[in-house]
């Protein structure tokens, strides 16, 4: 078999093993699942986890999401971390408002998700109240290897939705 | 038989007769219960004659079922000698209510509105008494013992 001008008489000899084939929304979920922008709210003593995973010891930057944007509507998923009052509450949800679709909620430990310790007159027994949540991180605080696994779990569940795209 | 009234206390008593309840001093803890429509007058008195320029702290409590239910609590110091002394308004009202000491020292604003905003204690010629820490659609006082606890305010919306 000789080349000619580089070309192969045989195109699909030529691409064999480089190209592969995959439907588009899979494709889509791919990039969007590994180039999280996130909107850190963070009110308490949780942050001191999310810091701890987002620096180099833990690194969520291998998972694709290192990015924080300190600007909701360029962020794809909002981390709540820490106790949200009840007075918070209207701007948590005004934050949420603002970011573009696709977007996704993590409730980061216990008082984010469930109130936690905290079962008393100000304080609100759970984000989902207010805005839906896609994952729940458990843990008061949860250690670092938690949190990428909720981050993983949130991957997963992007990967595996359906995608929408235009409009 | 000597005076066992510390210094402070007697000249509250040379200024203002009757306006000291009671007292206690143990381990150097000195304080003393005061009538609360006075409370202002003692003040002013502990600082610009006393030297008791700063205000530490002011505060209340609520001993529900005990009679008098309130207590707000005034700690001052003499930051030249370092002597502290503990000031108490006793109550037995539902919605007690005391001259503020705003006048006389600043941060006495802030403090005045978080015990308005938790206990509900009005401080009367306060230039601005509305809640601190909750927000104003909050109904009632939440550090008060007859509050319930698990009482639940409904959730408020965005402000316009």
């Amino acid at each position: 078999m000789k080349p000619t001008n580089g070309h192969s008489p045989d195109p699909g000899a030529a691409l064999q093993g480089q190209v592969f084939t995959t439907r588009f929304d899979k494709l889509l979920g791919w990039a969007r699942k590994y180039s999280l922008f996130q909107y850190p709210f963070v009110t308490a003593c949780c942050g001191m986890e999310f810091m701890s995973t987002a620096c180099s010891h833990y690194d969520i930057d291998r998972f694709g999401a290192a990015f924080p944007r300190f600007s909701p509507r360029q962020s794809d998923v909002l981390w709540v971390v820490g106790t949200v009052s009840q007075k918070l509450a209207p701007l948590l949800k005004t934050v949420y408002d603002q970011m573009a679709d696709p977007k996704y909620v993590i409730a980061f430990g216990a008082c984010a998700s469930c109130g936690g310790p905290y079962d008393d007159y100000s304080t609100l027994q759970g984000i989902d109240l207010i805005i839906p949540v896609d994952i729940y991180i458990a843990g008061c605080p949860p250690r670092p290897e938690a949190v990428l696994d909720g981050l993983l779990k949130l991957q997963n569940l992007i990967q595996t939705s359906k995608q929408e795209w235009g409009s | 038989m000597s005076d066992e009234r510390f210094f402070e206390h007697q000249a509250i008593d040379k200024q203002y007769p009757g306006a000291v309840h009671d007292w206690h001093a143990q381990h150097g803890d000195r304080t003393l219960i005061v009538d609360g429509e006075r409370i202002q007058d003692i003040a002013r008195l502990l600082k610009t004659e006393l030297g008791y320029n700063f205000l530490v702290d002011l505060t209340a409590v609520d001993y529900l079922p005990r009679k008098p239910r309130f207590e707000i609590v005034y700690q001052f110091m003499n930051l030249e000698t370092k002597s502290r002394l503990r000031v108490k308004v006793q109550s037995d009202e539902l919605h007690p209510e005391v001259p503020s000491l705003t006048p006389l020292w600043p941060i006495a604003n802030w403090l005045e509105r978080e015990v308005w905003d938790l206990m509900g204690i009005t401080f009367r010629d306060h230039p601005n008494l509305k809640r601190l820490l909750l927000y104003e659609e909050f109904k009632g006082h939440p550090l008060r013992k007859d509050y319930p606890r698990t009482g639940r305010q409904p959730l408020i919306g965005p402000k316009e």
